[in-house]
């Protein structure tokens, strides 16, 4: 970025029980404008409860701290609210709706801007979903096919901070490609003329990173961002060492 | 009917009709609240109209919600409009003349009495039924007679409207379609009221007849209002090839209805599929049901239905398949959401095979709420939460169904769209 990008979305000192127990104990996160993160962390670690709790999925009680979104307070919104603001998100287990085609969604996403069936046909061929398009979204999906629906719901969206909660779980191989490819297209500014989105890339596994380039790692753990640094020195020393050993090394200077 | 120049067989079958009728007049129906039918007087006469222009513009506008227009040049082929006891139109359109007939059954009882007693009259429905069949065939108030000849392909829709415009009547019609051999199509009846009719009792006697390799798509779009009683019979025989698709539709309260049409597989490879969409509102008390009965070799049915409650009212959503034919497949799928605290729905699959052990009979029956990731999912695209339910519900109700005119589509996408916002 040539001039001084603005801070995005800045989380501080985030506290979040589900129940009555705290997973997210104190988070500080800044994303600055077309950024792109990277959240690593072990299964239960509470990346996607972090991701909830930005999109405003009820359950998620904030008991600290706060979340802003270009300058705003999150917490107040309603989750459709801050979709309209901006944050789009790529569901790791997006659920089944019985009547609302995958098409309808798409349009639903890309409401802000609206959605040319010329536009509608160029994203179903880039995710190899043109025979899927009429289909009732997520029933009867393969996991291959369920991220890239998600996908082409973001790209339809265009939001300027897209989260992607594990986009290469469960998926072979070429599978990933496609998504890693519509990652970049989101994150990168597919054409001249359009933003580049900022990013917050959950995973588990870090097969992603083979595909998108990210500026931060981070390593969310038993509810803290233990340490900060380049995204593939990271996965390296994780799959070295292992998540517990991983928090404890030179690279982690606790960020707090 | 004129009865003196009736052959000795057809006016021993009139005697039979009268005798079962009679016999059933104070039998109640197994299911469904019991009427006393003696309240209502029977409905009036009206004189005929040369035209559907000519129809007041009130009743126009609520057979439209139906899916009659009076744009039938362009987007019918032959219609019949019944007022009250009168069939005040019956038209058939040049371009399909030869191969429609149209008229009100008591024209036909007279056009083709042999025939009508021999085949089609009383023959698929059991006069002695209950007191709605002996009502009808004792107190017959007209109905339709619509022929399609063997071999016709009619590509544009035949419509017809039982339209009722007085209080504290019954109006029991007996219809009678019959699509011959090798022909093709789509019947849409409205049933309506006046807006300013509260009270009555419709009874309403349907027999289609199916022939071989012929195919009849049946859609039938209900308007009642709060203190309306509705009692349909109907019955469909199918042969060898046929096809039958019912559509049915309700999305406006009523007092009571209850009805469940039988289709008679009785031809090799025929096929029944019954789609319905229902919508429960205010006290209605509302039992719907298919039965499909696989006789044939290579029967297939299929029944969906859609079914959302809310206010105090009351759904029986029923489906019953039976098999007699080892080479037979039917499958039911009957969902419902509850939308209201004081709303009841009962799904009820039944399932038979008389004997056929190689028949694949089985049934999907759900009733829930809509799944709140689902909303979460719609919201999180940006879409408030009210049009997310709303878009589920319409979603929900939207199932597909065949060849349905562009009109009546969007008049059932309108009525969704209602019951939807209403809905949140």
């Amino acid at each position: 970025m040539s001039e001084n990008p603005a801070p995005l979305l800045v989380i501080e000192n985030l506290h979040v029980s589900v129940g009555e127990g705290e997973i997210l104990k104190g988070i500080n996160l800044e994303v600055l404008e077309g950024e792109t993160h990277v959240l690593l962390g072990p299964n239960g670690g509470g990346k996607t409860t972090l991701l909830n709790t930005i999109i405003g999925i009820p359950g998620y009680r904030v008991t600290e701290g706060s979340v802003r979104f270009k300058g705003e307070d999150l917490l107040e919104l309603e989750i459709d609210e801050r979709a309209r603001m901006g944050i789009g998100v790529a569901f790791q287990r997006p659920p089944a709706v019985r009547g609302v085609k995958l098409r309808q969604a798409m349009e639903v996403a890309a409401s802000n801007g609206g959605l040319s069936e010329e536009r509608l046909g160029e994203l179903a061929d880039q995710l190899n979903l043109r025979h899927m398009i009429d289909r009732e979204v997520n029933m009867g999906f393969s996991g291959g096919e369920a991220k890239r629906s998600e996908m082409a719901q973001l790209l339809a969206q265009q939001p300027e901070l897209a989260l992607f909660d594990e986009p290469e779980s469960g998926v072979d191989l070429d599978n990933i490609a496609v998504v890693g490819e519509a990652i970049n297209h989101l994150l990168k500014g597919e054409r001249v003329s359009q933003n580049r989105s900022a990013g917050l890339i959950i995973t588990h596994t870090g097969h992603i990173l083979e595909f998108v380039n990210a500026d931060k790692g981070h390593v969310l753990y038993n509810g803290r961002l233990a340490c900060e640094g380049n995204p593939l020195d990271l996965i390296d020393e994780i799959s070295r060492q292992g998540y517990e050993k991983c928090v404890e090394c030179a690279l982690c200077q606790p960020t707090s | 009917m004129p009865t003196d120049q009736l052959s000795s067989a057809a006016t021993e079958r009139l005697e039979e009709i009268r005798e079962a009728a009679e016999a059933a007049a104070g039998k109640p129906a197994a299911l469904g609240p019991d009427i006393d039918i003696s309240r209502f007087r029977t409905v009036s006469e009206h004189d005929r109209i040369a035209s559907l222009d000519a129809l007041e513009r009130q009743v126009r506008e609520v057979a439209l919600m139906s899916g009659f227009t009076a744009e039938e040049r362009e987007e019918r082929s032959g219609s019949y409009f019944q007022l009250d006891r009168t069939p005040i139109y019956e038209k058939v359109m040049d371009a399909f003349s030869g191969q429609i007939e149209i008229m009100g059954t008591e024209d036909a009882l007279k056009q083709y009495p042999e025939e009508m007693l021999e085949k089609y009259w009383w023959r698929a429905v059991d006069p002695g039924k209950d007191k709605y069949t002996a009502l009808a065939a004792l107190h017959q108030t007209e109905g339709y007679f619509i022929r399609v000849r063997a071999g016709q392909k009619v590509d544009k829709p035949i419509q017809a409207c039982l339209f009722i415009s007085e209080s504290n009547v019954s109006q029991n019609v007996h219809n009678v379609i019959i699509v011959e051999d090798g022909a093709e199509a789509n019947v849409i009846t409205g049933c309506n009221i006046h807006t300013n009719v509260t009270e009555g009792l419709h009874a309403g006697i349907s027999e289609f007849y199916i022939g071989k390799g012929a195919k009849l798509t049946f859609t039938m779009v209900h308007n009642w209002a709060e203190d309306f009683d509705v009692r349909p019979r109907t019955a469909v025989i199918v042969e060898e090839d046929g096809v039958y698709i019912n559509n049915y539709v309700l999305l406006k309260p009523v007092r009571s209805i209850q009805a469940f049409p039988v289709a008679k597989l009785v031809g090799d490879r025929s096929v029944a599929v019954f789609n319905s969409i229902v919508s429960g509102s205010k006290s209605s008390y509302i039992d719907l049901g298919s039965e499909s009965q696989l006789i044939g070799a290579g029967t297939r049915a299929e029944a969906l239905a859609r079914t959302v409650s809310r206010d105090s009212s009351i759904i029986y959503s029923r489906g019953r398949l039976i098999s007699r034919n080892n080479d037979s497949k039917a499958h039911l799928d009957c969902r419902g959401i509850v939308q209201s605290e004081e709303s009841t729905q009962w799904a009820i699959p039944d399932l038979a095979s008389e004997g056929a052990p190689g028949a694949e009979l089985s049934h999907e029956a759900a009733i829930s709420p809509i799944a709140a990731e689902e909303i979460y999912y719609l919201m999180s695209r940006g879409l408030p939460k009210d049009q997310a339910i709303a878009m589920i519900t319409r979603g929900f109700m939207d199932i597909e169904i065949p060849g349905l005119p562009g009109p009546l589509r969007k008049q059932i996408d309108k009525a969704i769209e209602e019951t939807a916002k209403e809905a949140m």
